[in-house]
């Protein structure tokens, strides 16, 4: 069953629109991440969703139930804040409590949501604290727990890791993870934070200026990305993208780089002679330009040693990420942490062309 | 002028100044212990020669006003029977107003904001006819129910703004997570928004109060008689000074007048400069 559809979602400011036509199909269980620059959309999307504002036009169903007039503590959903949002004055306990309140839930089975949710999320000795008495991190938990205690259709995170510290953002980002693992729930996740998406998701929708540009699982988000845009904004360095032009050698399609000099063979996949001559933009993630003695696995023949200018290092401990000057166009590469190379000296790197994807330039749409 | 003197020389102009804007209250204070002879043999300003506290007992219940001569007193309660009632009443209801307009937004809610600041500015002689028209037709001329609506409205310009401005800073996401618990318009504003309120109904109540209490227009031009609030009542006292004078009693009865907004401020002072210069909800 889908437990979220949404069918031509528009909202207009004015004559600005900011969500233009947006569909999406939410199964049971499933973890969604909304993901995209601010100004994307993603918030006033989940904003929507939960009934918080409208649409100016199309529709919303939630466990197969039009959403229509129906109001937001009606829909069944639970959200978490960006700021938290949690009620001064009342103790963690109260504002764990006070939706089950406003719904009448009878004393009893308050109490036993709230251990239980309190149990799960190690706050138990918290509950008569105010929410200015608690850290950062705490203040999350009690958030989330706000919203585990009602057990709804439908979860709503709004960037609800963006105010914590970047250790604490890891740690609560696994324990998402975990309980979303634990208790199957089905989450809609709005981040502008594109590692959150890839380590959190099922499925990713990348949002730009109101649109979904790609609905997909991780993976083919990241190997396959619909468009530029995606192929740009995914990834920590994010993929290079070089323009080329397609050429035929030995039953073999080559993307060939700026003046000839360099050339990449195409995955048999993209194995149509009748591109040849044509202008693309290749794309290629920067973990496939890696130091010479790197083994990649597969088909040898993917596999090729170029040799490449090098600009400049930027040495992250766990590796090493360079920027290279390839075909006249600045790429990055990673390689391992243990190999020093001196920015305007020319090293050997293993170029790994499996990944490789191609766009159109006019449409900036993938080919392959 | 050498700078280790221009402090010095500021401390002074500002000694200076305080003095003459204490004069008045010293001499009314002091007369207040001071027999009437004492004064007009004197000087309307001076030590007293023996202190008399007979003054405040006499003028609270036995000196007379008009024709009547149960002392302050019945006036003094006719101000406190106007006063509470109009502080708590709009009060709450600025409260009320403010919350509804700067946390759910309606079309219109910045016109319907503008008027109702718009009564800040008005001079309340400009109302005094629209208001006699009213409390006529509601019957309620001649009455301190009259008084405590007219100041009720009146006050509901001031106190809207207060509150308004000050609910400005509560984050919407706080009445988001309330909408999606389930809350409506009243719960919300009863378990979330008022248990923040304090710091600006302080700051409202002491200005509706001490706004209320000397209020002396109103007063005179819809109360007569025994209905007639404090303030009103102490022109009364004053019009005998030039047949008899009792400067004693009636200082006494300047200072009783003047007491409880005194105490109010004493007491909230400290929260109402603090809820003035704050708005933040932390």
């Amino acid at each position: 069953m889908s437990a979220l559809r949404i069918r031509d979602v528009w909202k207009r400011y004015g004559h600005l629109p900011v969500l233009k036509g947006i569909d999406l199909d939410i199964d049971n269980g499933e973890f969604t991440i909304l993901v995209g620059p601010s100004g994307c959309g993603k918030s006033t999307l989940l904003s929507i969703i939960a009934g918080l504002d409208n649409a100016s036009q199309g529709s919303i169903e939630i466990g197969g139930r039009p959403m229509e007039g129906v109001a937001a503590k009606d829909r069944n959903i639970a959200m978490v804040f960006q700021s938290y949002a949690l009620y001064p004055s009342m103790t963690v306990r109260q504002n764990m409590t006070f939706g089950m309140e406003c719904r009448r839930v009878p004393k009893r089975q308050q109490i036993e949501a709230l251990e239980r949710v309190a149990k799960l999320l190690q706050i138990e000795a918290l509950l008569d604290r105010k929410p200015s008495q608690l850290s950062g991190g705490q203040r999350q938990r009690v958030a989330m727990g706000r919203a585990l205690v009602r057990d709804p259709l439908l979860f709503l995170f709004d960037e609800p890791l963006s105010n914590l510290d970047a250790k604490l953002r890891v740690e609560m980002r696994m324990e998402i993870k975990r309980l979303h693992a634990r208790l199957g729930s089905t989450i809609v996740y709005v981040t502008h934070d594109q590692i959150e998406a890839m380590t959190l998701a099922t499925r990713i929708a990348v949002m730009q200026q109101g649109e979904v540009q790609q609905f997909a699982d991780p993976d083919t988000v990241y190997n396959r990305p619909a468009n530029l845009f995606v192929a740009r904004f995914m990834g920590s360095p994010p993929m290079n993208t070089l323009p080329a032009r397609l050429a035929a050698e030995n039953s073999q399609l080559w993307a060939v780089l700026g003046d000839g000099a360099v050339r990449l063979p195409v995955p048999a996949a993209f194995g149509d002679m009748t591109q040849v001559g044509r202008e693309v933009v290749l794309g290629i993630r920067p973990e496939c330009i890696a130091e010479q003695t790197r083994h990649f696995d597969g088909d040898p023949a993917a596999t090729l040693l170029l040799d490449i200018p090098v600009e400049m290092t930027e040495p992250t401990g766990a590796e090493t990420i360079v920027l290279l000057r390839l075909a006249g166009r600045e790429v990055l590469g990673r390689i391992s942490p243990d190999i020093r190379l001196l920015p305007g000296t020319t090293a050997r790197f293993t170029v790994d062309t499996r990944k490789i994807c191609l766009f159109d330039p006019q449409t900036e749409r993938l080919i392959a | 002028m050498p700078r280790r003197l221009a402090r010095p020389a500021i401390h002074a102009v500002l000694l200076l100044l305080a003095v003459a804007y204490l004069v008045p209250l010293a001499a009314v204070a002091l007369n207040s212990v001071r027999s009437t002879e004492d004064i007009l043999q004197t000087s309307m300003i001076g030590l007293p020669r023996a202190l008399v506290w007979t003054n405040f007992s006499q003028t609270w219940s036995s000196y007379c006003l008009a024709e009547h001569c149960s002392g302050i007193r019945p006036y003094f309660l006719n101000s406190l029977e106007m006063t509470i009632p109009a502080t708590i009443i709009s009060t709450l209801l600025g409260a009320l107003n403010g919350y509804s307009l700067a946390l759910w937004r309606f079309r219109g809610d910045v016109w319907v904001f503008g008027i109702i600041t718009l009564g800040v500015f008005l001079p309340e002689q400009m109302k005094l006819v629209p208001w006699v028209i009213v409390l006529r037709e509601l019957g309620l001329f001649n009455t301190i129910a009259g008084l405590v609506l007219i100041h009720i409205v009146q006050g509901l310009s001031f106190t809207t703004l207060f509150c308004r401005n000050y609910y400005t800073a509560i984050p919407t996401d706080l009445l988001k997570a309330a909408r999606i618990d389930g809350a409506g318009f009243f719960r919300i504003f009863w378990r979330i928004v008022l248990p923040l309120s304090p710091p600006i109904l302080i700051v409202t109540v002491i200005w509706q109060f001490t706004g209320i209490w000397n209020e002396y227009l109103y007063g005179v031009t819809f109360a007569a008689g025994e209905q007639q609030p404090i303030t009103a009542a102490l022109i009364a006292l004053s019009a005998h000074v030039s047949e008899a004078p009792h400067y004693g009693e009636q200082s006494a009865a300047v200072l009783l007048a003047a007491a409880p907004t005194l105490l109010v401020y004493l007491f909230g002072g400290r929260y109402f400069l603090r809820g003035l210069t704050t708005g933040a909800v932390k």
